[in-house]
């Protein structure tokens, strides 16, 4: 019976029907043929570069030559933790990620639950155009346009003194980073939010309104606490743009504003210290780690 | 000839890398000779240099500043010697050397290296020794940059030298009505917050410069060439100047922009930016102070596994001629070494000669302390002198 269908004459396609049989048989080949190109590509390109990286943290360099010697040796780490400065960077670096974060939450809030609960449709795709268009534009014009704004003859010293103030001249500082950062990345605070509020059932309202609780009370405990894995889930995004970036603390920073990514960079452009580079750049991957694993408990990836 | 010595230093390398493993020692740079110890000769030393310059193998690779292989004088090049010129621009000395690592690898055959990193490819044999003779302008030069201790060793010229420019006191002079005549001023509590200085480890060669003439006690005697001392009274000098940088700039533009936004009133800058800045209408001027300057040298090296060796020799004796030093020299702003080249200057541009003090006597080269390598060898025999993977250390702790 299958022999005479194989040999029946058809238009085209040939090896198709054998080939599905065999799909039908082992019923997980299907899903692992689906999976293998992009789990090959995960493997190779994204693992494989992480587990280099995490190799190449532990050789060293000859000094002159800058020729990596691959022999095992933990010195790039004792480095880090032991030399005041780094810790400092560290330190600067997490701080101000979390800061913007917190800086974004508080200006996306107010923001998204407008645009989710209050705004009518056209004033909400209005607001949703403003939200992303400074996207549109490149990351280097809007870090320079702040600069125009902060600098000492800027637009903000300018408008101070016109209206007789003194000035404020917090161009190239972290004061200007913090302003500058929590611009650039309010966006992806503001979008997770909106849709987490969105996503807030209208009768869970009217039922607290039934119940006789007030504006404020319904807020508390129904909106924000469906809001906050939306919260999170932005808070990834800001959080770990800001600890990766390096680009604003060259342009925007003054004296003492280095990143650690700036480091890294110096290590591999300046002084071609790539172990020493790829040490220190497993510090952001550990304690972003940290940060998935808390986010995840605060319900990010549902909101995602 | 050049497969050979790679071969051999090759073999040595690994030979090194190899004992290194064995003995389980962190670092083999610090106690082996052949590619950490600078008492040895550089591995190209003996190569053998060309009596002639054979005709052109119709191509050149480059590695070069940006601006340094420019269409208004390349075209007239390649129509001459038949050499179609290909230029990779670097961004950083850092980027030349590991451009050029395995002797630019057959691939690239010169690169426009500064000072700071001549040493750096002399030592690791990937540049080799040019015949001076072949290149007739070389007799034009001015005298220090025939043998410029960055580019010449033990009489063996590594590459020919092209432009120079010094490190200068730029200042606003609404500000300093009186013209600063110390670099005391970049140190000068009065100015926190106004100055700026560039984000480079060489820095501290500058602070070092300073501390010569105001800490005679010190005995430094070479900018580039610190002893633990030495270096940490740099660094301290250059920490404790932190809180009045308002920033330190990277880019020429960045320096532009603080003065002309009045950010800043002072600091360490190239004559380019006071070009820049005095046509853009900005109050400033600059000066080397008392205490003299550091500076630039940039020279032309031939890779040790370069594959177009004439058209190497064929280039540097074209960019050599005043017309195309002069040329070059108002281009990028900066001065070339070339003493004919004064007069084209004043062709092109009437004055540039003496503002980029291209005309200077050889006494103003006493006063510009010129950028190398900071090695472990120091000028007295000893290697007791701090290397520069320890000044870019230095100089992350500096700007914190």
């Amino acid at each position: 019976m299958a022999s005479e269908i194989v040999r029946r004459p058809r238009p085209k396609g040939g090896g198709a029907v054998p080939f599905q049989r065999l799909l039908w048989r082992f019923a997980w080949l299907r899903p692992l043929l689906l999976l293998a190109p992009p789990l090959a590509w995960f493997l190779l390109v994204y693992i494989a570069s992480l587990v280099l990286l995490l190799i190449t943290a532990f050789w060293s360099i000859d000094p002159f030559t800058t020729q990596i010697i691959q022999v095992w040796n933990t010195n790039n780490f004792r480095v880090i933790f032991t030399e005041p400065t780094y810790r400092t960077i560290i330190g600067r670096t997490v701080l101000m990620a979390a800061l913007v974060t917190i800086t974004d939450a508080v200006l996306a809030f107010p923001f998204a639950y407008f645009m989710a609960r209050v705004a009518t449709r056209r004033v909400q795709t209005i607001l949703f155009a403003l939200v992303l268009l400074p996207l549109w534009a490149s990351y280097l014009a809007r870090v320079y346009s702040w600069i125009l704004i902060l600098n000492h003859n800027g637009l903000l010293n300018w408008s101070l003194r016109s209206i007789g103030l003194p000035p404020a001249d917090i161009g190239y500082t972290n004061t200007a980073m913090w302003v500058v950062f929590s611009y650039i990345w309010l966006p992806f605070m503001i979008i997770p939010v909106y849709a987490a509020l969105e996503r807030v059932p209208e009768s869970l309202l009217e039922a607290a309104a039934d119940l006789g609780a007030r504006r404020w009370r319904a807020m508390r405990d129904i909106v924000l606490p469906l809001a906050l894995p939306g919260v999170a889930a932005g808070s990834i995004f800001t959080f770990s743009l800001t600890l990766g970036d390096y680009i604003t603390p060259i342009l925007v920073g003054g004296a003492g504003s280095s990143f650690i990514g700036n480091v890294v960079y110096a290590n591999v452009g300046i002084a071609n210290n790539i172990p020493f580079a790829a040490a220190l750049a497993t510090v952001p991957v550990a304690i972003m780690a940290v940060y998935l694993l808390i986010a995840q408990r605060l319900g990010a990836f549902e909101a995602l | 000839m050049s497969s050979g010595v790679g071969g051999l230093t090759g073999w040595v390398r690994l030979g090194c890398l190899t004992a290194a493993a064995l003995l389980a020692v962190t670092a083999c740079g610090s106690n082996a000779p052949p590619t950490g110890s600078t008492q040895a000769p550089p591995p190209t030393a003996k190569m053998a240099t060309p009596t002639s310059i054979g005709p052109g193998e119709g191509q050149l690779n480059l590695i070069a500043w940006e601006g340094y292989v420019d269409d208004s004088w390349v075209k007239q090049f390649t129509a001459a010697s038949g050499c179609k010129v290909n230029a990779k621009y670097a961004g950083s000395s850092d980027e030349m050397v590991s451009l050029m690592k395995d002797g630019g690898g057959g691939q690239y055959d010169m690169v426009s290296a500064s000072g700071d990193a001549d040493l750096r490819l002399i030592y690791s044999g990937d540049v080799r020794p040019m015949n001076e003779k072949l290149i007739p302008d070389f007799a034009n030069f001015q005298s220090y940059f025939k043998s410029p201790p960055y580019n010449t060793i033990s009489g063996v010229h590594y590459g020919i030298s092209l432009q120079w420019g010094p490190n200068t006191l730029l200042y606003n002079t609404k500000k300093f009505v009186n013209p600063p005549t110390s670099w005391n001023v970049l140190y000068d509590k009065t100015n926190t917050g106004l100055v700026t200085v560039p984000d480079n480890p060489i820095q501290i060669a500058d602070a070092a410069l300073y501390l010569m003439k105001t800490q005679p006690n010190l005995k430094i005697t070479d900018p580039y060439e610190l002893k633990q001392n030495q270096f940490d009274a740099a660094v301290k000098l250059l920490k404790d100047q932190r809180p009045l940088i308002k920033k330190y700039w990277a880019l020429a533009s960045d320096e532009i922009s603080l003065f002309q936004n009045g950010d800043v009133t002072v600091g360490a800058a190239w004559p380019y930016q006071t070009i820049q800045l005095k046509a853009a209408g900005a109050p400033v001027a600059d000066t080397i102070p008392s205490e003299g300057a550091t500076g630039w040298g940039d020279t032309w090296m031939l890779g040790t596994k370069a594959t177009h060796p004439n058209c190497a020799y064929l280039w540097t004796a074209y960019v050599s001629t005043p017309k195309v030093q002069a040329t070059q020299a108002l281009f990028f702003g900066e001065t070339p070494v070339n003493t004919k080249a004064c007069a084209e200057m004043e062709t092109l541009q009437a004055g540039s000669c003496a503002q980029y003090h291209a005309d200077a006597a050889g006494s103003y080269f006493d006063t510009i302390k010129f950028w190398k390598t900071p090695i472990a060898q120091c000028g007295d025999g000893s290697s007791s002198c701090i290397p520069y993977d320890q000044w870019v250390a230095a100089w992350t702790t500096i700007k914190g």
